[in-house]
């Protein structure tokens, strides 16, 4: 490996890095969607935790492009994922909760 | 060498955002309510983004394949929507065991 490379080296390793941050957040929400006990709860893993994750993993991914138009088109899919994930959970979650469900406690499991 | 590396690392990508589909899939087929189904698809079409966006990254054609992405999201927006609306008038007069 020659001196100029190492930026190179470097760029890829902080883009891979956010990738695998935002793997993780994507692990956590997927054990949250099989684990939490009711829809009211499991919307938090689906809408809060998942749309961190898409950030990072988004986010490496338009570092890994570099300067370009592809670094705008794949930031205005992140804007757009995170304009619209929290509408269509606050939607079902209405939806659930108007047609009379009963949020998960202790008492009434 | 340092391509092939690049590549194992954005396959080992697509290969785990696949797995993760699986346990939304799960959730879908087996969600106790009709709402728990509902939030497993926005769980799925999120990933489902994600990896359009992966592989334009592995066939170097981001450009093409972001289009989609943003088509996919838009497509996901209105159909949600709608289901949701559905299911909050239905829910309303029905019970909502099933």
């Amino acid at each position: 490996m020659s001196l100029n490379e190492i930026p190179e080296l470097m760029h890829f390793l902080i883009s891979a890095g956010l990738i695998l941050v935002g793997l993780f957040f994507l692990l956590v929400a997927a054990v949250g969607v099989l684990r939490l006990p009711d829809v009211f709860t499991r919307s938090h893993a689906v809408s809060l935790t998942d749309s961190l994750g898409a950030f990072f993993l988004l986010g490496g991914l338009a570092l890994y492009e570099g300067f370009s138009a592809n670094l705008a088109k794949i930031l205005i899919v992140l804007v757009l994922l995170y304009l619209l994930n929290p509408v269509i959970a606050h939607a079902t979650v209405r939806a659930a909760h108007r047609s009379g469900l009963k949020p998960w406690s202790r008492e009434n499991r | 060498m340092k391509e092939h590396a690049v590549e194992v690392f954005f396959l080992f990508v697509l290969i785990a955002i696949t797995l993760l589909i699986g346990v939304y899939l799960y959730r879908v087929l087996r969600g106790p309510t009709v709402y728990d189904r509902v939030l497993g698809l926005n769980g799925i079409s999120t990933k489902a983004i994600i990896l359009l966006v992966v592989i334009g990254t592995v066939y170097e054609r981001v450009e093409m394949f972001v289009d989609i992405a943003t088509g996919y999201a838009l497509v996901n927006l209105v159909g949600s929507l709608a289901i949701a609306k559905y299911l909050e008038e239905r829910g309303k007069s029905a019970d909502v065991s099933e």
